[in-house]
């Protein structure tokens, strides 16, 4: 039983990372706006759908004028990357000035309500587009642009391994991913508007007697916060080749997800919940039915993830990274 | 003080209601010939829209396309679409409204079995007929109403006859069964097991995934580790299509089998080109060997713009069951519209009726008694995929 | 008033729509706006009151409804062989009862490890909790077959009263109305109680409420308590009345829709509570099929061309989002707000009596 997991760990691992580099991304988005306005964007999945819709669209039309092929790939797919996050990105500052800021004196869960109204309006806006534009289908299929496969000899060098095999979209994935976390780790801790983030986050009504603009802050985490969820729709796109106007409720569950884990609120804290959650359910589908000899199976995986989730919520109810808040009377 | 309140707040909910179901009620006509409404209650909205919405126009291009012959009876066809999101609460509630509009004969629908069997609860109180698109579970019609029928096959004819061709023509000693957990793969996936191990082969996984993901790398490298003969997919196109891509960028070789739900050109875009050596079973015959499938083909592509999936097949047959019976009652009975109880009887009586690319004869439980089923085989990146094999009752 | 509002329910809205063709239709609305009205007040203790953010409220409802299709089907007979399986209609007014406690256990069983846990942390393991309940029910099919899976149960049996076996929606309306009568009766007794007190003491402050003496344990799992047992009844009406059930019904967007209509009618306040669940229900199974009919019916015969691919008849969930952003900013408090209201000092004392005397 054992050799059984232990032989198909490096290939569940590569799996792994890969969705939970997604989870990642886009827990980012529900973390920081979470971390400045206390509220679950519950709109935010499908900012991330309407990012992997419009990327698609993009590449497609790259597609259609000739240039895949002839251009560098990775170089298209960034600029498709990059329109794609002035996009969502502007969407979130749309949804935020329309749906969320009238409400900010409003009681807290209220704002909940909106937000479902536009993940209901984003869905349906969407497959109204694509269905008009392809031929009625709402399924989205993008141009296949890494076709390729590495494969990695594993079980040469240790017999009891076997061998691993990862899509090179798999990589290009990873580096974009983790360059964004980067850029975006260094934007909110080093630079003046990310200490403007920052003291939002602490204390709105301080941060405004400081001189902080409150308003352009807030919009400022939404531009960014969506841009990161539509970037990361190209990245999925990108990766698995089809998509749909539903793909945004589920991905973002276990986004919100990883971001609880993690500490909402903390940005490290997402990606790790990300990755974490992403390992687990692959490690889960994979090897549920040979640990419990077949009595339970993959369609457990996320019955797994949660509990989880709630166990180590049960010992560190502030998430992995977040900081654990002494309330004031 | 409160409970003033409350009694406002109840007198209004009561208004709202009683002016709603007032306004529902009522209908006339413009032109003085007599409406009849036949319904469809699909879902139209959620993932699975696109299946729903396919059943939907099928539906209506019959209903369109016999318009004349019922005016010249003297009567004006409706189409009345439903959307029942896939929730039976709403399924539920839609099939009361309908039934509640006296010109509603007859419902094209379901295309979730857990919609159909509570919905065709209120049918049978109101004596209105549905024929089935797509509802393979046994207990829809097993449950012996005089109402429900339906023209695909049940699990225990389709999953059957897909392990007895893996079994003999694919040469397939052991299986990998993946199934998306819904009333459809369930059904399909444990008929299927059941059929392969007596047939003498051997099961060697038996999984679940779940609907709407897009990676299902998790269980495929368990299929990668058990390295089957055969991998039998149970649910519809957009997992499976996922499912055979990246089972072939894994580098899993073996032939996959599934059933009708994988009989979409999605499936194809979808998987590209590793949809080669890909099988399913459908009862739909070939569309393009026969003059009526090539029509049907023909005049929808030029009617909504898009190429049929199967599910619009199905749902034009359905329509045209329906209208079949309708028709023959109305003669039957002098011209007259007969009662609702006469019409239901009339669809279950139907007998061989050749459509699109399906037969029907229903026999006593609203079954489909002619369904054949064949094997179709992706050879090349391609939609319609190649007949290979028929195998009877 | 009380008698009267009663009146209203049980005459006058039967009979406002007994003339039409729709009455069935009508009062299967009518019967599934009691049902939600009953289990969004149950999670209106467990959110509005005692200000714990719940986002897996369909579990309980789902608990209930299993315990009851479970023994009201042959499916029983699958692992319990010292009865015989399903039981008659009669014991489904027992099964009320039990499907409620049974919830109720549950809804303890969850709140003793995890009302540590604060906040919206809090609502994610709520989250976690209704998914794995959908997704274990979604499973049971094997290794032994308890909940039949993904196939659901079908054929339960309809309630049994005086020999006369309830089928109809208009004889389910009525069961519903008593129930839903006396669930709106004990809440409104807890509300003014101790227990009612020390829930919104808890949920504007938690640590003045603790230095006043309140256990705040205890007290979260009282509310927890309460909101599931309300929704497990609910449960067991539904699957009588659905007569099929399956893991469908209970997915985590009924949760959410649940939680609209308390935050829609007013977080805490009753009256707001069963507006928000009547109008919410009325919209999702009524007024937005009808307006898309409607909108059908124009397009076909008012000479409106509108393509398919914008076809009305799958407008419901776009126009129930706009609607949802509508109120939310017009009403943002919700429809009718929750009012603190002006303690009488005689009821006072008389009703902390009674607290104690329950206790």
């Amino acid at each position: 039983m054992l050799e059984n997991i232990l032989r198909t760990l490096p290939q569940v691992l590569f799996d792994g990372i890969t969705l939970g580099t997604v989870y990642a991304v886009i827990a980012l988005g529900y973390t920081m706006v979470y971390g400045i306005l206390k509220l679950i964007n519950f709109a935010h999945g499908e900012i991330f759908m309407t990012g992997a819709f419009i990327g698609t669209a993009i590449l497609l039309a790259f597609s259609s004028l000739g240039w895949i092929g002839t251009l560098p790939i990775i170089i298209l797919v960034l600029v498709a990357m990059f329109l794609t996050a002035g996009v969502t990105g502007a969407i979130g500052v749309g949804i935020e000035r329309i749906a969320y800021r009238p409400l900010r004196k409003a009681p807290k869960l209220i704002a909940l309500i909106s937000a479902i109204g536009i993940s209901f309006l984003l869905q349906d806006l969407v497959r109204f587009t694509t269905e008009f534009a392809n031929d009625g289908n709402f399924y989205l299929i993008g141009p296949e642009l890494f076709k390729s496969n590495i494969n990695v000899p594993l079980s040469k060098m240790a017999s009891f391994l076997s061998d691993a095999s990862f899509k090179t979209s798999f990589l290009f994935v990873l580096v974009t991913a983790v360059a964004l976390m980067i850029i975006l780790d260094v934007f909110v801790n080093k630079t003046k508007w990310g200490m403007a983030m920052r003291a939002v986050a602490q204390d709105r009504d301080t941060a405004a007697l400081m001189g902080v603009n409150v308003n352009k802050t807030i919009s400022l985490t939404f531009f960014i916060g969506s841009a990161l969820g539509g970037a990361t729709g190209v990245l999925f796109a990108v990766q698995y080749g089809t998509i749909d106007p539903y793909i945004g409720f589920i991905l973002g569950l276990k986004a919100f997800t990883a971001a609880v884990l993690g500490g909402i609120g903390n940005i490290r804290g997402a990606v790790l919940g990300g990755l974490i959650i992403g390992v687990v359910e692959m490690f889960a589908a994979a090897n549920l039915s040979t640990l419990t000899n077949h009595v339970i199976g993959a369609e457990y995986k996320d019955v797994f993830a949660f509990i989880i989730l709630i166990l180590v919520l049960l010992f560190k109810p502030e998430g992995l990274l977040g900081k654990a808040l002494h309330e004031k009377v | 003080m409160k409970s003033k309140k409350l009694l406002v707040i109840f007198s209004v909910v009561v208004l709202l209601l009683g002016v709603l179901s007032g306004c529902g009620s009522k209908k006339t006509t413009g032109d003085g010939s007599k409406v009849i409404k036949i319904a469809t209650q699909t879902p139209l909205s959620g993932g699975s829209a696109t299946l729903g919405e396919a059943i939907k126009l099928g539906a209506q291009m019959a209903l369109e396309e016999r318009k004349d012959e019922f005016s010249k009876l003297g009567y004006s066809l409706k189409l009345v679409p439903y959307d029942d999101q896939g929730d039976p609460k709403k399924g539920v509630s839609n099939a009361n409204a309908l039934c509640a509009d006296k010109d509603v004969y007859a419902v094209v629908g379901h295309f979730n079995s857990g919609v159909a069997i509570p919905s065709s609860v209120v049918y049978e109180k109101n004596n209105v007929p549905m024929v089935s698109p797509s509802n393979t579970a046994l207990e829809v019609t097993d449950r012996g109403l005089k109402t429900v029928n339906r023209i695909c096959a049940r699990d225990d004819l389709q999953a059957p006859s897909g392990a007895k061709f893996a079994l003999d023509k694919l040469d397939a000693k052991t299986v990998f069964i993946i199934q998306d957990k819904t009333a459809y793969g369930s059904g399909l996936a444990e008929e299927f097991k059941k059929a392969f191990e007596k047939g003498g082969g051997k099961t060697v996984g038996y999984e679940g995934i779940t609907v709407g993901e897009k990676d299902f790398n998790g269980v495929l490298n368990l299929v990668a580790d058990k390295k089957p003969d055969l991998l039998y997919f149970a649910g519809t196109y957009p997992e499976g299509g996922l499912v055979i891509k990246q089972a072939r960028e894994k580098g899993i070789k073996c032939p996959v089998l599934g059933a009708d739900g994988l009989d979409s050109s999605t499936l194809v875009e979808i998987a590209g080109s590793s949809v080669k050596d890909v099988y399913l079973t459908s009862v739909a015959g070939d569309a393009t060997k026969t003059e009526t499938g090539k029509k049907f083909v023909e005049n929808y592509s030029s009617k909504f713009n898009k190429q049929p999936e199967s599910y619009s097949v199905y749902g034009y047959d359905c329509m045209q069951v329906i209208l079949n019976a309708l028709s023959k009652s109305i003669k039957d009975n002098g011209d007259k519209l007969p009662s609702k109880e006469k019409i239901r009887d009339a669809v279950r009586a139907t007998k061989d009726f050749t459509g699109a690319m399906t037969t029907v004869t229903f026999d006593s439980k609203g079954d489909n008694e002619n369904a054949k089923v064949y094997i179709y085989n992706f050879e090349e990146e391609k939609y319609p995929p190649t007949m290979v094999d028929e195998i009877s009752k | 008033m009380w008698a009267a509002a009663g009146l209203v329910l049980a005459v006058l809205l039967p009979f406002a729509a007994s003339q039409g063709d729709s009455y069935e239709s009508f009062m299967d609305v009518s019967t599934m706006v009691g049902i939600y009205v009953c289990m969004a007040l149950g999670l209106n203790i467990v959110v509005g009151m005692a200000g714990l953010l719940d986002l897996g409220f369909v579990a309980f409802f789902a608990i209930g409804a299993y315990t009851y299709a479970i023994f009201a089907t042959p499916q029983a007979n699958n692992f319990l062989h010292f009865m015989d399986f399903p039981l008659s209609g009669n014991t489904f007014w027992l099964f009320i009862l039990i499907g409620g406690l049974v919830a109720s256990l549950f809804g303890v069983l969850l709140g003793i490890p995890v009302l540590r846990v604060k906040g919206d942390y809090l609502a994610i393991v709520t989250l976690g909790f209704g998914e794995i309940i959908r997704i274990v029910f979604n499973n049971m099919d094997k290794p032994i077959n308890i909940t039949n899976g993904a196939l659901g149960l079908s054929s339960i049996t309809p309630p049994t009263l005086f020999g006369i076996q309830l089928l109809n929606a208009s004889q389910f309306y009525y069961v519903v109305l008593v129930v839903a009568l006396l669930v709106l009766f004990i809440i409104r007794k807890l509300e003014a109680s101790k227990v009612g007190r020390s829930w919104r003491a808890v949920r504007e402050n938690e640590i003045a409420a603790q230095a006043m003496g309140i256990n705040l344990f205890k007290t979260k799992l009282t509310a927890f308590a309460v909101g599931a047992l309300f929704s497990g009844m609910m449960g067991v009406i539904f699957a009588s009345k659905q007569t099929f059930i399956d893991p469908t019904s209970f997915t985590m967007l009924e949760s959410i829709t649940i939680l609209v209509m308390v935050v829609l009618g007013g977080m805490g306040s009753v009256p707001g509570v069963i507006l928000g669940a009547a109008v919410v229900t009325i919209l999702n199974l009524q007024v937005l099929t009808e307006v898309s009919n409607w909108l059908t019916d124009l397009s076909v015969n008012g000479g409106i061309a509108i393509p398919d691919v914008l076809s009305p008849s799958k407008m419901q969930r776009f126009i129930f989002g706009l609607l949802l952003i509508l109120f939310a900013l017009y009403k943002p408090k919700g429809l009718i707000q929750e009012k603190n209201r002006i303690v009488d000092p005689k009821k006072f004392t008389e009703a902390g009596e009674n607290a104690h005397a329950s206790n």
